[in-house]
Parts: C-alpha cells; sequence; structure tokens
C-alpha cells in the first residue's frame, strides 16, 4: 500500500469523524466543529496530493490550502456568531429547536 | 511511514473523543488536539508554511472563538453535560457515515494511484509561496482579504447586542 493511499485513508476517517459529530449531535456548537473537522480532511487530501502528485514542485496545493483555511476561519466565525444569536433569542442551541427564523 | 502513523492516531483519536464526548469544553480542548496533529501531518508532509498557518488559524484563533461560544452559551451556572440525541439519529448518522467511508475507501483501493510517484520530500520555499501568492494568484489573495472583512464584520453585527436607543 503506497503513503499516498495511507494519506487519503486518514482524511476519509476524520471526514467520516466530522460527519458522525454533523449528522448525530444536537448541539449547534458541535455541529458546526464537524463541519471544520471535513473542512480539515479536505485539506489533508490537498497536501497529501500536492506531496505524491507529479508537480511537487508547483506549490499549488500549498496556496489552495491556505485560501482554504481563510474561509474555513471566515466561516467558522459567522456560524459561531449565528449560534450566540440564536442561544440570545431562544435560549438554546439545540437544532431541533432552532427551526423558525422569526425573531 | 512510522510518524504518520502515529499522527494518524493522534488525529483520530482526538477527533473522535470530541465528537462522543458530552462536556462541550472537553470537545473544543479535544479539537485543538486534533488541529494540532494535523499541523503536524502538514510537517510530516514537508509544508511548514502550511502547518504555521494551521496552528495560528485554528489552534490559535478559532479554538479561542470555539471556547468564547461555549462560555457563552452555557444553559446554566454549572457545566451541564450534553445530552445525546436519540438513538435513531445516532443510528442513522452511523449508518451514513459509514456508507460514505466504505465508498471513499473502495475508491481510494480501487485506484492505480502509485504511479509516477516522487520518493523525495518537495522543497517549496516560503519564497516561492509568496511569489505564488503576490504574482498568480494576486486577485485570489485579495478577494480572500475582502471576504475575511466582510465575514468578521458580519459576525460582529450578528453577534452584537441591540442596545435599545435612548430618547434625548
Amino acid at each position: 500500500m503506497s503513503p499516498l493511499q495511507l494519506c487519503l485513508m486518514l482524511s476519509s476517517l476524520l471526514f467520516c469523524v466530522g460527519l458522525i459529530g454533523a449528522l448525530t449531535r444536537s448541539n449547534t456548537i458541535l455541529v458546526l466543529l464537524g463541519i471544520e473537522l471535513m473542512l480539515n480532511a479536505a485539506n489533508l487530501n490537498f497536501i497529501a496530493f500536492w506531496r505524491y502528485g507529479p508537480h511537487p514542485d508547483a506549490g499549488t496545493g500549498m496556496v489552495f490550502v491556505l485560501f482554504a483555511i481563510a474561509v474555513a476561519a471566515a466561516e467558522a466565525a459567522v456560524g459561531l456568531a449565528l449560534v450566540i444569536a440564536i442561544h440570545r433569542h431562544r435560549k438554546t442551541i439545540r437544532l431541533q429547536e432552532a427551526n423558525t427564523l422569526k425573531g | 511511514m512510522f510518524p504518520l502513523l502515529i499522527i494518524a492516531l493522534l488525529i483520530l483519536g482526538a477527533a473522535s473523543a470530541a465528537m462522543l464526548t458530552r462536556n462541550l469544553i472537553h470537545s473544543a480542548l479535544l479539537l485543538v488536539g486534533a488541529w494540532a496533529g494535523i499541523a503536524g501531518f502538514y510537517l510530516w508532509a514537508g509544508a511548514e508554511f502550511v502547518a504555521f498557518a494551521q496552528v495560528m488559524v485554528y489552534v490559535g484563533a478559532v479554538s479561542m472563538v470555539v471556547l468564547f461560544a461555549v462560555l457563552l452559551t452555557r444553559q446554566g451556572a454549572t457545566s451541564a453535560p450534553v445530552e445525546y440525541t436519540s438513538l435513531k439519529r445516532g443510528v442513522l448518522g452511523f449508518i451514513v457515515a459509514g456508507g460514505v467511508g466504505g465508498i471513499l475507501f473502495g475508491a481510494i483501493l480501487g485506484s492505480p494511484l502509485d504511479v509516477n510517484m516522487p520518493t523525495s520530500t518537495p522543497a517549496v520555499s516560503v519564497k516561492q509561496l509568496g511569489f505564488l501568492l503576490m504574482d498568480s494568484y494576486a486577485p485570489a489573495l485579495l478577494i480572500v482579504g475582502v471576504l475575511l472583512t466582510v465575514a468578521l464584520l458580519g459576525a460582529i453585527v450578528i453577534a452584537a447586542v441591540d442596545q435599545p436607543e435612548d430618547t434625548p
């Protein structure tokens, strides 16, 4: 088994852990953290293909990961701000009880 | 190969424990460990600059934002554990994640991935990366800067408390 396949398996398992967290937990913060884990798994794939790809000197994979990290940071900030706003209005952060957008 | 297995164990163990524990603070701190492990993977793969960006952004910034959100959305004075969801939802989630994982593993093991593989660690220096970012990817860099500004201002506006206007 090649190292690239090991790296891809690691990122697949990390993606599945994040998916389990996002699908089964009812706490909004944990769901957001699961989505962050899935984004990180995608970044692992970029780096693995950059490391073992045919043109590793291009550096494109690293640049892509840097942009992905920036977008993920913006997503985390906005998502957690939404969690705080929902908690202020409804006094709960359970996903099942935040099913309407009216005030 | 051996360091990769240790890093994988660290990442997957910390992430699984974070997703399964009932204490939100423990979950956030375990995820810091998982993110640090991912930075270790980047270092192992030879992407030092990305590793430092990961440490600064995730281990430094995102974890602090998550901890603030956890503390600001506490239900009471005591740290009440987060209850699990219904059994049906948990089982369905595990089934879906297992299916996705099975498909991904089948695709990985069925693909001829070991052709033309370089043996040495590729070396892209920070200088080269800076030239890349400032030359070919300069528009994308500017757009990311604008996106971060807009997103962080929007986060402040969403999370800010609406003060009632004082009538003079």
